[in-house]
């Protein structure tokens, strides 16, 4: 499957917003960054579903690092082996939807997006 | 491997795999299945939860880099500029109501989900 076309080059300033507000709102609602930055790559750098899921992905790698070294490092909260032992399924699901990612139209990556952010509200709603 | 910590790796599975859909870290999985079914305490299973979210979105982007889904430079520059969005969220949390905060997102989540259906019902196939 072809990927999507190359892309030009994109305002700092843009990125850095998406960064930030990806941060904020992971400070705010305990969310993680994916559920902002890929729709917002999507709706201001008109992103495909696919390049906007990978780059979220890519982007995360960096959030999560930061955050998780800020709670093991200064908080001891992170239990590792635990953390470790239960990546293993995780990461064979991860590779899997990844695979499977590429096999399905965009447009049934937005709405399975769309159904995801759906099912947070509603669970925030019930809290 | 006692019921629950079978039940845990599963929902594990379910988020790793979510995470590869959609391009989010699983941590939406990955927090209940830590609590509930391993019995750490919420932050306890929020804080192991993003180790794992680091190593399946690390698995997760390299997979989509060998498809040809990565903006490399772009996701280091939303990642790197994260915390200071971070800081600027708990400083906002501390000062409003959990309650308000909760049904806000709950609401901005609908208008997103909203907008992308509509984004993906008027697109081509």
């Amino acid at each position: 499957m072809p990927a999507d076309p190359a892309l030009p080059s994109h305002p700092v300033l843009k990125l850095a917003a998406i960064g930030t507000l990806a941060g904020a709102f992971s400070g705010l609602f305990g969310v993680g960054g994916g559920t902002v930055i890929v729709p917002l790559l999507i709706f201001w750098f008109g992103y495909g579903e696919r390049l906007a899921t990978g780059t979220s992905l890519a982007a995360i790698v960096l959030i999560g690092l930061l955050g998780a070294i800020a709670q093991g490092g200064i908080y001891g909260n992170v239990h590792v082996v635990t953390a470790l032992l239960l990546a293993v399924p995780a990461v064979i699901g991860v590779v899997i939807g990844t695979a499977v990612q590429q096999r399905i139209s965009q447009r049934m990556v937005s709405i399975l997006f769309a159904a995801l952010l759906i099912g947070i509200a509603i669970e925030l709603v019930l809290k | 491997m006692s019921g629950d910590e079978v039940l845990a790796a599963l929902i594990c599975m379910a988020g790793g795999f979510t995470g590869g859909i959609v391009g989010v870290g699983g941590g939406v999985l990955f927090v209940p299945a830590l609590t509930i079914f391993i019995g750490l305490t919420q932050v306890e299973g929020e804080s192991t939860s993003l180790l794992m979210i680091v190593i399946v979105a690390l698995i997760g982007a390299i997979r989509q880099n060998s498809y040809g889904n990565v903006n490399v430079r772009n996701a280091i520059i939303i990642g790197v500029l994260s915390p200071l969005g971070v800081l600027i969220g708990v400083a906002i949390a501390n000062h409003v109501s959990e309650r308000a905060l909760q049904l806000s997102f709950a609401a901005l989540a609908l208008f997103i989900a909203y907008r992308l259906i509509r984004r993906a019902m008027a697109a081509p196939a």
